[in-house]
Formats: structure tokens, sequence, C-alpha cells
């Protein structure tokens, strides 16, 4: 092995290497979301600004996309990163998924740069195919859908391959068929429909499905992982945990796509089955707090990477709040009819993404980094006492704690006047959108973003600085078997 | 913990997280069939692309305790009434250039969206448009070119998006056949336009 303390790429496995390749697109696109959130919400403020040359729609559109992309190339490059060690076996097709990755990313590329030269298109289905759908979340052009299909098949049989020849796991078997969830149901959102009910039926399977069925479990398996890499909990633990944690999440999470479907023109007999399994979705991220706290508690946080291990843990509770308890306060129906399409959506989408996803992915660069500085020390007693690690991990938490309680704010002034009130009418919105009160929460949204900005620069620094120049090693956690 | 009592074994889970998940699917993919026939166009729920020809209500429904769509008497778009194929000519180029302007990242559909410009579900019956006689002029010229138009007084304005007179009927046409569809009382509250006349 290599001198430790320096990146060298000797220090990783095949699958590492191009991990490590999906990690530095993630955060490079992790820190676009960040600028188009400030140029959007600062348009909330000021909406002159920008107006005419990039317009809010655009920069949304660019804000939500580069988050899709930036946690799905998070979790590719995590499969990626423990397929070596969890299969046992190298990576089969290892070339193909390089190919792969070049041209994927090229791809995002050229519709990132249509998205913001190009912008929009005659009303007329080549537009679609080639410049934006428009539709939200899945925005990418038709032929950009095609290419990531065929990228993510790709992944899917390097994945499946690789476990196949080598060890077959819990935590394979779980990913393996995760992953063919996860790309089947993209399917649905490639077609067009003229009738808006159906189009945003199939398109709440893509949206629902991924993100509070599929991601979920995604992450429980990064979980897993990352549990026994840091903690040395025993794999028979994890795996049942990891079993509990698919029976609960697709057991509330397939029919809580019911929540979706209370008011674009389905019957109504979605209230009772939405409203019921949606409000049991938090019920298995409750089981994931006390799964990772327990592990942690139980060996009084002895661990090998204290980053990670802290941003284990702010996935588990950011999950748990941001998905779970911020998901449940709109999710009857009883409520939702005035919350629907309000800032309570913006509060809960923002605490739930960053809480459930980023703070795993970000637990995951970690991971990386403290390998390919050839397995060096990262638990106590760092250079300046790690303060940078932990100062980003307090304003990104902080900041985003900020957002998600303006937004909130807004959300309230914005569901009785606009909705209650004055029912959603022309007039009605922009009482609510001027309200003293409704402007406040985006004064103190924009603040708080800046502070989330600080953390994900003091981030990046950190990433490309911890470990530097450290000679002591790892030491491994120890298994208790 | 002791992992030998059934309940807390790494097969019975295994076994319940296969069942739960495939229980569900079929479930989900039973629910879906009856809600796709429910929701296709030409249903109570849904109505056809000709619906555009007649006037469109929101009315509090008693039995329902919400505000549901009533479809009334003729009321052609435009002056000109159109038959099936041309009302779903006409409501698909509508449909094709709000994707293709983006309008879902400022506004919401049904609903869904971004939260930076009115929802658009009953835009149609909307007060703002002012009487019904002057509703459709007033929205071919908006949608053409908002960026000289009153909005409100905190000064957000729709950008002009190169739309053209054939798409903006098109958009209206959209907005008015959604207008229709049954949303189970969503937006509620919702104020029309006077169209008793």
């Amino acid at each position: 092995m290599a001198t430790p303390g320096i990146c060298d790429s000797a220090n990783l496995n095949g699958g590492q290497k191009l991990a490590v390749k999906y990690f530095i697109v993630a955060i490079t696109l992790f820190g676009a979301q960040v600028l188009f959130g400030l140029l959007a919400g600062l348009q909330y403020l000021y909406p002159d600004f920008l107006y005419g040359v990039l317009d809010f729609s655009v920069n949304r559109m660019v804000h939500i996309n580069a988050l899709v992309v930036w946690m799905l190339y998070g979790f590719l490059g995590s499969v990626y990163w423990l397929l070596e060690e969890e299969s046992q076996h190298e990576v089969v097709g290892l070339k193909l998924g390089n190919l792969i990755f070049w041209v994927l990313t090229a791809a995002v590329t050229v519709v990132v740069l249509v998205y913001l030269f190009v912008q929009i298109g005659p009303g007329k289905e080549s537009s679609i195919w080639l410049i934006n759908e428009g539709r939200e979340y899945i925005e990418a052009p038709r032929w950009a859908d095609i290419g990531i299909v065929v990228s993510v098949l790709v992944v899917f049989f390097n994945v499946a391959a690789t476990f196949s020849k080598g060890r077959y796991t819990g935590i394979a078997g779980v990913l393996v068929l995760d992953m063919l969830a996860l790309f089947g149901i993209y399917l649905a959102g490639m077609f067009y429909t003229t009738n808006i009910s159906i189009d945003q039926y199939w398109w709440w399977w893509v949206i629902h499905l991924w993100v509070e069925a599929t991601w979920e479990v995604m992450v429980a398996c990064i979980m897993a992982y990352g549990l026994m890499k840091v903690l040395g909990v025993r794999r028979k633990i994890v795996e049942t945990w990891l079993y509990i944690e698919v029976a609960l999440m697709f057991g509330s999470g397939i029919l809580g796509l019911g929540h979706h479907y209370f008011w674009i023109g389905t019957p109504e007999y979605w209230f009772s089955i939405g409203g019921f399994f949606s409000a049991l979705e938090p019920i298995p991220l409750v089981a994931m707090v006390v799964h990772a706290v327990f592990d942690a508690g139980a060996r009084h946080a002895k661990n090998s990477n204290h980053p990670t291990m802290a941003w284990l843990i702010a996935h588990a509770f950011g999950n748990f709040f941001g998905a779970g308890v911020w998901g449940f306060m709109h999710t009857l129906p009883q409520i939702n009819l005035y919350t629907h399409g309000t800032q309570w959506s913006a509060s809960h989408g923002h605490l739930a993404f960053f809480g459930a996803y980023a703070t795993i992915i970000i637990a995951m660069f970690y991971l990386a980094v403290q390998k390919w500085r050839g397995d060096v020390w990262m638990s106590g007693e760092l250079p300046g006492n790690g303060w940078k690690w932990k100062w980003s991990l307090g304003l990104l938490n902080l900041g985003m704690v900020g957002m998600t309680m303006s937004m909130l704010v807004s959300g309230y002034v914005q569901s009785q006047i606009e909705r209650a009130i004055e029912g959603s009418s022309w007039i009605g919105y922009f009482a609510a959108q001027g309200h003293p009160w409704f402007v406040q929460g985006m004064w103190w949204r924009e603040l708080f973003g800046v502070m989330f900005t600080l953390g994900f620069v003091l981030l990046v620094w950190d990433l490309m600085t911890i470990g530097r120049g450290e000679k002591r090693v790892l030491v491994p956690a120890a298994l208790d078997e | 913990m002791s992992t030998d009592q059934w309940w807390a074994s790494e097969s019975f889970w295994r076994k319940t997280a296969i069942w739960v998940t495939g229980g569900s699917f079929v479930v989900l993919m039973l629910l879906t069939m009856d809600t796709i026939s429910q929701i296709s166009v030409g249903t109570t729920r849904v109505p056809a692309y000709s619906v555009i020809n007649h006037r469109i209500e929101y009315k509090f429904d008693e039995q329902r305790r919400v505000q549901v769509p009533v479809i009334g008497a003729k009321e052609p778009l435009f002056g000109k009434e159109l038959n099936e194929e041309e009302a779903e000519a006409l409501v698909k180029l509508g449909k094709l250039t709000t994707q293709s302007k983006n309008c879902m990242n400022c506004h919401t559909l049904l609903g869904n969206g971004a939260y930076y410009a009115p929802d658009l579900t009953k835009a149609w019956l909307d007060q703002y448009w002012g009487t019904k006689e002057i509703r459709e002029e007033q929205m071919l010229a908006f949608i053409k070119d908002p960026s000289d138009k009153l909005h409100n007084s905190i000064g957000r304005r729709m950008p002009k998006l190169d739309i053209t007179d054939e798409e903006a009927r098109g958009v209206v046409a959209f907005l008015k056949w959604m207008s229709s569809i049954d949303t189970n009382g969503f937006p509620y509250n919702f104020k029309s336009i006077e169209q008793e006349k």
C-alpha cells in the first residue's frame, strides 16, 4: 500500500475507482443545486433579478434536476463503492461501466446547457424530445431519458453479474431487486399524453416510488454497509434490520403513493388508502433511527470514521424528521386540501431530500476519502480538532433546518390566506405572497440558504484536505462476532 | 436480545419483506387498473375534450360538501363549435405548449409544480379575467405577452415566452378543459368569475 495521507488510486479497488468519479460529479452538481437555489430564492425577494435572462422557471428546474442527478450519482457511486467488498469479486464489465459513466456525464452536461441556453421550445413533441419535457423533476428531454435507462441498465448489469459471480449477501439481494425496481419505474414517466390526470398518475409513480420507496431502500442498504464498516456491527444484525426496514418501507410506501392521488382527478377511495398508508410511512424511519443510534450507543460511539458516523446519525434523524414528521404533518387529505402545492411542500421537500439522502451520500464521501488516502485515521484528535468537518456539519444542518422552518411559516400563511380564505384564486395567491409574514419567511429562507452555502464550501474544502499528510492509519472497527 | 426467537430471525423478516412488497404491488396494480378506467378522457371525472364547447362552472355540491365542476349550456370556445377530433387537437397543442414552455416550474397544475405563480387548475374560471365577455381575449393577450400586463403589487411578472396565436388558443382550450376535471373539491373555496348571464 502507498504512503498514507496521499490520494492514490492504488488504494482503491476497481469499483471504488469508478465510484470516486461518480462522487466528484455528484458533489459538483450539489454545488450547482445550491447556487441555483440561491438564485431562485433571491427572485422571490427581487422579482426583477435576472428576469427574462434566467427566469425563476429555469433556475428552479436546474435546482431540482441537479438535486435528482447528484443524488442518483451519489447512489450509483455508493453501489460501485461497496460492490467488490460486499461480493468479494471484481466488478464484472467494469470497462463498460466506465464508458457509461462518461456517456452519462456528457449527456447530463448537454441537458444542463440546453436548459440554460435554449430553455424553451415551440408547443410540439420535438421540444419534449430535444429540449425540455416540462414535467417537474423529470424535465430531462426524451433522448436523455433513453440514455439514462441504458446507463442504469449497464450499472444494473455490473451489480447483478458481480454479485452472481461472487458472494450473494442479504444486502446484495435487496440491492439488486431495488435497482431493478428503480429502473423499471423510470419507464412509467417516458410517454406523452394530453390527459393531464393520467399524465400525473404515472408521473407520481416515478417521483413517489423513487423517492419514498426505492431510494429509501437504497439508503437502507448503504446504511447497513456503513454501520458494518465504521462501527463493526454484525452482518446478521444489519441484514435482519434491513429486511424489517424493507418490509415496513414497501408495506407503507407502495400504497402510500395514494397521498398524491387526492386532487388530480382520481377517485375518492384514494383518500382512505393514501391517508392510511402514508400515515404509516414514518414507522420504518423510526426503525432506522433506533437501529443506527442503538448500534452506535452499544459501541459507545467508538468508530473508525467520525465524520461518516456523524453524517449517518444526521441521516437517521434527518430522514425521520424530514421525510417522516414533515411528510406526516400534511399527508391526510383533510389538511392536504389546504397545503397541497404551497410552501409547506417546499419545506417538506427540502428537509426530506437533505435529511434522507444528502446526509448519507456525504457520509459515503468521507468513507471514500478515507480509503483513497490509504485508510488513514479519521477518528478523534484530528488536526485542528477536525473543525472543518464539524463546522460544515453544523452549518449545513442548521442552514437546512432554518430554511425548512422559514418556508413552513410562509406555508402557514399561504395555506390560510390563499387556500382557506381566498380560495386559490389569482387575487388570493398574491394576497398571500405579498403578506409581510410570508415575505419574512422568504427572507429568512435566503439567509439560511447562505449559511447552508458556507457549510457546503467548507465541506468541499474539508473533503479535499482531511487526512492529507496523516501518518496514523485506521484501526478497523472491531467486528463483534 | 436473542435472535433465536422466530420474530427476531433473519429468515422471518426476509419472507415478510418479500410477501409485503409483492402483496402491496399487486394491490397497487389492481387499483391502478380501476383508476385508469375512471380517469380516461370521456368519463364523468375527466370529461371529453369537446367539453370546451360548453360552459363550465365550479359549484358547491350539497352531498359531497365540496365544489365540483358542472357542465352547462353550449358556450363554444372562441365562438366556434369543434368536433371531438378538433377539440382534442387544440387541447393537445395547449398541453404540449404548457410542457415545452416549462409552465410547471413556476405554476402548479392540479396543485403540482412550483410555487412561484398561481395554481392553474381553475384558471379558466378566475375572476382575474374580468368578465365572461372579455375573458377569452384577455387570456390570449396575457399568454402571448404577459410582461407588460398588470399582475400584482409585489412586482412579480410572467416573462414573454414566444407563444404564437395558435399556441395561445391551445393553452386556453387546455385550461378550459382542465377546469372540468373533478378534483374532489381542490381548490377549496374557489371564487369563480360571473357566468350566469
